[in-house]
């Protein structure tokens, strides 16, 4: 078995990141401009890293999918981000972002990245002021904080409920900068369809311009993939709908390792699904946490009137209702991890105990904050999400509770990375969600925008300049040779496939059903039993997929059909990969639940013997079965233990 | 619900376009307007027909890739949202619709219902930044910035670029959309440095574009699903005359 090399620098905890960069090698400037890199994505990760990687003198290409790198789905978080800054003077320091990020992850996170997380994230939060990012402030002029989950201190800088949005803003402005300059070139509406490798080494990707619908070849020194997660293997999440897994999964089949495909993240707090023609779900930031208080009826026979809707929940007394969170974890209350608030929820809705017509929901009641704070202030602190349920629930928030119930939201797993954010294809590095590094089997509130710009503004510029410094004599990749000439072929052929098809169902049609199962046995709680059904659904709908499916219009031009219809082709195998994945953990851990492995209170039951590692699958072929690689976690400078919400 | 669907029809940028009307059925008055459409292409797909080309992404109102002038309306009927968030129960059952692009000559159709804003990446290339560069900037809280400032910086950086105010306005005049970003940098302090240059690039690249002048109708402002306000405007010329005579 290959070993994984995670190449984490020697020494302690706290001088690894300034010791490598104090030794990593560097390209003098002359022959950075010899230098290609390309950037497919431009969220968070991917736009921050294309700006820093030219600003430092590297020609750089840029690839998004939507119209322009203003909209790629970073825009879409709303609460915060995490730092370390301590401005509150509440007690926070990088080790205890560090510590709380661990645990937050279960264990299962790599000890060496997550502290540079930390240790980068004050950084992050000075650059994006000084592109004039205009979080919220304090009548002294200082910068605002506030709690989120699985956090004993208020360490979240927000903008409103549209930190994604201005954080991706200021990382876009940056971008914009370097475009203006001539020293980024952008591609806009362009979905990459595969990876390039020549002698092993990552060298370009094959793009299909998504207006023409012509491929294209383009060559570079290293490539990263800055695509984001596979949420939308569910169908329904609260992803955008051109989300998906793609660039990873091919990455993957080109020999990059995927990593913990089945940690994918639960969010609780999403507005229910309320038809069978729904499209996606709709998040409620976690924000919301703060000064909401989530229940249910005490009485079955109360939450049985509701959902008939003879009972209104302002008429049920104080008596009658069930904060559930407050009174299973006294000492984080509502603020419980994201995986225990949801597992809680579903354990109520399970019990009979649910709200709405469907009985899949709970509530999110503000009564008490806005006795205690008034209107205006609840308004002011969370007055466009408000708004947001309104327009879509039909319902006002400030009077009748919120309903809320968990969703699809994240994906920890992705492609294995080492320390460098290098996946096991040399020269093809991966950041933002899209890795598997920082978040273990749960990320915690406020992480991903965190991470997000720590890979794209402080880790990717320097790593990947240290690959890079091994390439100056690699002259520019000219795309006409043998390798790019097959990888286009490998492309074409799996569209002419599906134009031969001429099924009678239409790509959405399998992706529910595909969704359908992912929900039931890859989803909030999983058995053996349930995973090996979903392994042998999966290859049967991928067999009924590729015999009846029915892709209209032509291979040229735009055609939003033929696209939906290769993005799920990858999740028809991802999908697969997930419930493999699932299947061997025997252990309950993070936003992993398998029912078999739970204390006697129901909490996830960790098995550190036997389960303390990084899953890395690698792809071996379409009729073969992915080898398992195991990268083992070790834990010098936190001692592990059950997370207990508990008590503090 | 029933609804009658007049849909703009045009297969590429250079081709004529037509009105085309399409018929729906039992669509629940829960659904989204974009939901609505999508029943439409799944319909139109079975019958093996090219589905309605139209933007969109997110479905949460935030990326402003939507674009829809839904009965005379960018965004269609309801306030303060954009198409995506958009629902049926705003509409009568039996009701004609009538859903058109985005009109403005710097705004080409690509298909249908779709349209290039690319001029718009190309206004905020101009001068839609703080020139520096990653690493090397003092601590945040070292920059102290008056809390009504940052709110209105906010109020104005709330934008999404989505064009619904060049849309919306009879010169098509991308004015809302240009001053909310000059007033976000005119507000706080790190952007003073170069307020000049940037107003003075960005509204010369807007003329460029072919985007035409503000006439005061106060269009843009009613339209926009963001509520930027044409105060923005205001600053913005203020900074400009300032940039002018400085």
């Amino acid at each position: 078995m290959t070993k994984l090399d995670s190449k984490v620098p020697s020494g302690p905890i706290a001088e690894k990141w300034t010791n490598y960069k104090a030794h990593q090698n560097l390209v003098n400037p002359a022959n950075k401009r010899k230098i290609d890199v390309i950037i497919v994505g431009t969220g968070l990760a991917g736009g921050a890293a294309a700006a820093s990687l030219s600003e430092l003198g590297f020609n750089v290409k840029v690839f998004c999918i939507q119209d322009s790198p203003r909209r790629a789905h970073s825009i879409a978080a709303q609460g915060g981000i995490n730092a370390a800054k301590n401005y509150p003077n509440d007690g926070d320091s990088i080790y205890r972002l560090f510590y709380d990020t661990v645990k937050g992850g279960d264990y299962r996170a790599r000890e060496a990245n997550v502290y540079r997380l930390a240790e980068v994230s004050n950084n992050i939060i000075d650059q994006c002021v000084a592109q004039g990012v205009p979080f919220a402030r304090e009548y002294g002029g200082l910068l605002d904080n506030r709690s989120f989950g699985g956090a004993l201190v208020s360490r979240t800088f927000y903008a409103r409920g549209q930190t994604g949005q201005q954080l991706l803003l200021g990382a876009y402005s940056a971008l914009s900068k370097e475009i203006n300059k001539g020293a980024v070139k952008m591609y806009t509406r362009r979905e990459m369809m595969d990876i390039v490798k020549i002698d092993g080494k990552a060298r370009g990707i094959i793009v299909r311009d998504l207006v023409t619908g012509k491929l294209e070849r383009h060559g570079a020194h290293a490539v990263l993939l800055a695509t984001g997660g596979y949420g939308n293997v569910f169908f329904l999440s609260t992803n955008a709908m051109t989300s998906n897994g793609s660039a990873a999964w091919k990455a993957y089949k080109r020999g990059a390792y995927f990593a913990d495909p089945s940690f994918v993240q639960i969010h609780p707090t999403c507005i229910p699904v309320h038809g069978d023609y729904q499209s996606k779900l709709t998040l409620m930031s976690e924000s919301l946490r703060n000064d909401g208080r989530i229940w249910v009826p005490k009485k079955k026979v109360d939450a049985q009137k509701i959902q008939k809707g003879e009972l209104s929940p302002v008429k049920i007394p104080e008596e009658d209702r069930d904060y559930y969170l407050e009174r299973r974890y006294p000492a984080f209350g509502n603020l419980v991890p994201r995986d225990v608030a949801s597992r809680a929820a579903k354990e109520r809705c399970d019990e009979g105990y649910g709200v709405g017509n469907t009985g899949l929901a709970v509530y999110l009641d503000f009564k008490d904050a806005i006795n205690r704070l008034g209107k205006n202030v609840i308004e002011a602190r969370y007055g466009n999400l408000f708004q947001m349920y309104e327009k879509i629930v039909d319902e006002n928030p400030y009077e009748t509770p919120m309903m809320i119930y968990p969703a699809i939201h994240y994906t920890m797993g992705g492609t294995w990375v080492d320390y460098e954010l290098q996946s096991t294809i040399p020269g093809l590095f991966v950041g933002g969600e899209a890795n598997f590094s920082d978040h273990g089997a749960n990320r915690l509130g406020a992480s991903a925008l965190m991470q997000g710009l720590s890979d794209g503004y402080f880790v990717l510029p320097y790593t990947m300049q240290n690959y890079l410094a091994d390439q100056i004599n690699v002259p520019h990749l000219a795309t006409d040779s043998a390798e790019f000439e097959q990888t286009e072929k490998d492309v074409q052929d799996i569209i002419d496939r599906l134009f031969v098809v001429k099924g009678n169902k239409t790509v959405d049609s399998f992706h529910k059903r595909l969704g359908l199962i992912m929900w039931d046995y890859v989803g909030m709680a999983r058995n053996k039993e349930g995973l090996e059904k979903a392994i042998v659904e999966i290859k049967e709908l991928r067999k009924e997929f590729w015999g009846n499916v029915n892709v209209p219009g032509e291979k040229t031009g735009m055609n939003v059909e033929l696209e939906k219809a290769l993005r799920l082709v990858d999740f028809l195998e991802l999908g697969e990969l997930m419930a493999r994945d699932a299947l061997d953990r025997n252990e309950s851990c993070g936003g992993h639940f398998r029912e078999e492995y739970k204390t006697e209170e129901g909490e996830a039951m960790r098995d550190d013997e036997n389960y303390m590692y990084v899953s890395a699958w690698e792809y071996k072929g379409d009729d073969q079965e992915p080898v398992l690689h195991k990268e083992p976690l070790v834990y010098e400078n936190i001692e592990v233990k059950q997370r207990n919400y508990k008590t503090a | 619900m029933d609804l009658k669907l007049k849909i703009w029809r045009q297969t590429g940028p250079d081709v004529e376009g037509k009105f085309v009307h399409y018929p729906v059925h039992n669509i629940s008055k829960d659904a989204s307007f974009l939901e609505m459409m999508d029943i439409l292409n799944e319909e139109l797909v079975a019958n093996g027909e090219e589905p309605v080309a139209f933007d969109h992404d997110c479905r949460e109102g935030i990326c402003g890739m939507c674009s829809l002038f839904i009965n005379g309306h960018a965004h269609g009927p309801d306030d303060s949202i954009t198409t995506c968030q958009l629902h049926m129960r705003k509409f009568k059952d039996g009701e004609t619709i009538v859903i058109e692009p985005w009109r403005a000559r710097p705004f080409p159709i690509i298909k249908d219902l779709m349209v290039d804003r690319s001029a718009f990446d190309l206004i905020i290339q101009a001068g839609g930044y703080v020139s520096i560069n990653t690493g090397g900037v003092p601590d945040a809280n070292a920059i102290p910035i008056k809390k009504e400032n940052a709110d209105l910086a906010m109020d104005a950086a709330a934008c999404i670029g989505c064009g619904a105010c060049v849309a919306a306005c009879k010169n098509a005049s991308a004015m809302l959309f240009v001053s909310a970003k000059v007033s976000q940098f005119a507000l706080l302090p790190q952007g003073k440095i170069e307020a000049k240059q940037r107003v003075e690039n960005m509204v010369a690249k807007m003329d460029d574009l072919g985007f035409g002048n503000c006439t005061n109708t106060y269009a843009c402002e009613a339209e926009c699903p963001k509520d930027i306000s044409v105060a923005n405007i205001a600053r913005m010329n203020r900074e400009f005359l300032a940039a002018k005579v400085s």
